[in-house]
């Protein structure tokens, strides 16, 4: 019915403009959403080929392939990419095509700047891997930036700095037009509390970018100025002090932990009820679990640096302040739980990425709380079980959950089902693989193995050979991914305007594919 | 004498998980789990782990099996109809304090372990660990010894790609000059830096602490028994960060002191202090 009344208020249908110029100017949330979604697929590509750089060379102990510092360059640059260029930008496209849709606005609050903050993104990654080929090689210190030793990166240094605040300064911007979007421009009728929790946890992930990113930018801006200015904020020789860096990046570095993750719940909060045809359980208790672990998110920075030597009491306050996220992260797992219980379920392919998503991202949260207890990361820090830990949480979690929201939408998108034989392979190649990559990685990180490592003792050989065979097993399945989509945009069975059985939301009263502009007049809620 | 009993109740859970993870001696391949200790309170942060790994499998298997007797038994394919329930206060209230209670159980034996691990004072020796690009210093200021610790010459073919060093036991955890400490004696670490920061791990001793320029971070160790134990440098320092290994030689007190005579070089005792350990320690500094 909503269908019928929509199409009939549809007047100027279609961009306005053809080909490149299509995309270079566009303002439109759709065309916005499709750009971030593509620049994010092809940062995954790239960086998923460094990461299997750097499990060939593992693949067994000594030097075969690469030389170390090389090795470090692409450690520090997979890192970038994925997180900076990889899942940012698939949650911000993410947003971009389903914010309005979701509320019932027509397009982004502001649509110019929205055209801005995608059109930063190419250049700043060209710069970023630019640097590969610069004097002294691009960035090789880790992503975390450390220094002294990230200004021994050569002539690439102000380069990567340049593009890191690039970066950021897309990301605020994404994040203000997101923030002004959701609190007005929502369709009569739609509190807060009837946003659809993808739209609530976006709201919260805008405002902890709005929080960290300036703090990112004012840490690299001093690690710029100690290099070529003089100064010696992180210069122990000039009166600096190293480790202020490290408080000052973990207080960005947190909150950009839960940027990659609380949309993911926002995702999976969508899904699960979809399938399980039930409505989510406890809606009031997840937005408030998400609020929670947004506001703990700065103040637990310190956990990633108990070896760093703080003060007694400050490992405790910061090992008691990292368990009690815990709490607000069980509550939703319950609820996600409570959620299936006695409900109707199906297994279609965005489904499965979710149930995968509860249970492995579980197992993340289960590491990372090991890892908040000072003793025991004393033993774990800078080894490979934080490397297995920040994987989980990252690749089946904050991934899987971006795959499944692709899935989920992607016949809203483009009008035609996807192949569900071919999202059942990928799935379960990746959901297999993803293990046999990252699992091991706990047990060369308790039997001492470091991170950031190019070559190891013999006694890790066995564990770091399984890994890298399931790197190359996740990595190959992705290209079935591609291939799905590949045909998904080009033709395939005819999506229905609701697409799955029940769906909720005013998404799925539009008309699939989703035209060029969408309530132009408010839906009634 | 660090061997403290306060985690008796947690020891039977403990022993319970080294049973399940019982994979042989501790740096043998396909190695599962954390490596035996060498110290009394390596062994306290051993069960800490362990604790905390049971509960979290023992959650795990309640969480997940009932995620997997939901997914069968509420097929639609079987048939099941969806009901409508969407919230319950009761069930809330239950799944947020029993995870508060949990936790404060973990807390407790964990604050303990780490107020016993920070406590670096009364020790028997004190050793000045000097992190370098890419090797360590160790001096003693109360023997007059100071030497550098570089890996071993037969890893060293390692760091250049294609010269394919020979795999040996102890393929890049083998030095020069290991760390010379007494078995049964409180170590004591002060840890800085020349140029990055580095961190000193040995896993067997469950010690690890970063080296930072401009700063003296302290730490310490009792080895219990007489032997060799091998880490290597944990915080990434550039291209030679695989290749900083750090060996420590734990011998009798007795062996000690004639190694320490052996080792004291008369002629320039206190010259090769470096400046950098000299100033930070005018700085003064436990951070």
């Amino acid at each position: 019915m909503g269908e019928t009344t929509h199409a009939l208020v549809e007047h100027h249908d279609g961009p306005h403009a053809k080909g490149i110029r299509r995309w270079l100017t566009t303002t439109n949330h759709k065309d916005i959403g499709t750009l971030y979604l593509v620049f994010s697929l092809v940062m995954f590509l790239v960086g998923g080929a460094m990461a299997l750089v750097i499990r060939s060379e593992l693949f067994q102990p000594g030097l075969q392939l690469v030389d170390p510092h090389f090795f470090n360059q692409m450690t520090t640059m997979h890192a970038l990419v994925m997180i900076f260029g990889a899942l940012m930008p698939a949650f911000v496209g993410l947003a971009n095509w389903q914010i309005p849709l979701m509320v019932g606005a027509p397009d982004m609050a502001l649509p110019r700047m929205n055209n801005w903050s995608f059109w930063i993104l190419p250049p700043a990654f060209l710069l970023l891997i630019a640097t590969l080929f610069m004097p002294g090689g691009a960035p090789a210190g880790g992503w975390t930036l450390y220094p002294p030793l990230v200004l021994q990166t050569g002539e690439a240094f102000p380069f990567v700095v340049f593009s890191l605040h690039l970066l950021g300064a897309s990301s605020i911007l994404g994040a203000i037009n997101i923030i002004v979007t959701i609190t007005n421009m929502r369709a009569p009728g739609m509190g807060f509390m009837k946003m659809p929790m993808f739209v609530w946890t976006w709201l919260i992930t805008a405002y902890l970018l709005i929080g960290a990113m300036p703090v990112l930018a004012g840490a690299i801006t001093m690690l710029l100025t100690d290099r070529y200015f003089g100064t010696s904020f992180f210069l122990a020789a000039g009166g600096g002090d190293p480790v202020m860096f490290q408080h000052i990046f973990w207080f960005f570095g947190h909150p950009e932990v839960y940027i990659l993750i609380l949309p993911a719940f926002g995702i999976i909060s969508q899904i699960i009820p979809t399938f399980a045809r039930k409505p989510l359980f406890g809606y009031t208790s997840m937005v408030v679990a998400t609020s929670a672990i947004a506001f703990l998110s700065y103040v637990v920075w310190a956990h990633h640096m108990f070896t760093t030597g703080m003060p007694q009491a400050g490992m405790l306050f910061f090992m008691i302040s990292t368990m009690f996220i815990a709490v607000p992260t069980g509550v939703k797992i319950f609820n996600w739980l409570a959620t299936l219980w006695r409900g109707s379920i199906s297994f279609e392919t965005p489904m499965l990425f979710a149930v995968a998503f509860v249970v492995l991202f579980t197992i993340g949260g289960f590491s990372g709380l090991m890892l908040a207890l000072v003793p025991a990361d004393i033993q774990y820090h800078d080894t490979y079980f934080v490397v297995a830990h920040f994987h989980y949480v990252l690749v089946p979690g904050a991934i899987f959950s971006v795959i499944a929201a692709v899935y989920y939408w992607l016949p809203k998108w483009t009008g035609h089902m996807y192949n569900e034989t071919l999202g059942k392979w990928h799935f379960w190649l990746s959901a297999i693989f993803v293990n046999v990559l990252f699992f091991p990685q706990h047990f060369l990180g308790l039997a001492s193995m470091p991170r950031r490592i190019p070559d190891y003792s013999v006694q890790f050989a066995e564990f770091n050979m399984i890994s890298t065979i399931g790197a190359f097993g996740f990595g190959l399945s992705q290209l079935l991914f591609v291939w799905m989509l590949v045909k998904c945009v080009k033709g395939g069975q005819k999506a229905s305007a609701k697409v799955w059985d029940e769906p909720q939301g005013l998404e799925w009263t539009v008309p699939s594919p989703a035209p060029h502009h969408t309530f132009d007049t408010p839906p009634k809620v | 004498m660090n061997r403290s009993n306060a985690h008796g109740g947690w020891a039977i859970l403990a022993l319970a998980a080294a049973a399940l993870a019982a994979a042989g001696p501790a740096a043998a391949d396909w190695a599962l789990d954390f490596p035996a200790s060498a110290t009394g309170l390596g062994g306290d942060i051993r069960s800490l782990h362990h604790l905390a790994l049971i509960i979290c499998v023992v959650i795990g298997v309640l969480v997940f099996g009932l995620l997997g007797y939901s997914l069968v038994k509420f097929r639609r394919s079987q048939g099941a109809r969806p009901a409508k329930f969407s919230h319950s206060t009761k069930a809330e209230i239950i799944w947020t304090t029993i995870p508060v209670l949990i936790l404060i159980g973990l807390a407790i034996p964990s604050a303990r372990v780490l107020i016993e691990m920070e406590d670096t004072q009364s020790a028997d020796l004190r050793i000045v660990v000097t992190g370098y690009q890419w090797k360590w210093r160790y001096e003693y200021p109360d023997h007059g010894i100071s030497f550098f610790s570089n890996m071993a010459e037969k890893s060293k073919a390692a760091a250049i790609v294609g010269a394919g060093g020979e795999l040996h036991e102890h393929y890049l955890r083998d030095v020069d000059n290991p760390m010379v400490v007494p078995a049964g004696r409180k170590v004591k670490l002060q840890l800085t830096s020349n140029d990055v920061i580095h961190a000193w791990w040995v896993p067997e001793l469950y010690v690890k602490r970063d080296a930072v320029p401009g700063t003296i971070n302290e730490t310490w160790f009792q080895v219990d028994e007489p032997g060799v134990y091998r880490g290597q440098c944990a915080e990434l320092c550039g291209r030679g960060h695989g290749f900083m290994p750090i060996v420590v030689e734990a011998l009798e007190p007795n062996e000690f002191e004639a190694w320490a005579a052996r080792s004291a070089e008369p002629d320039e005792p206190r010259a090769i202090m470096s400046n950098a350990s000299a100033d930070a320690t005018g700085g003064g500094a436990a951070r």
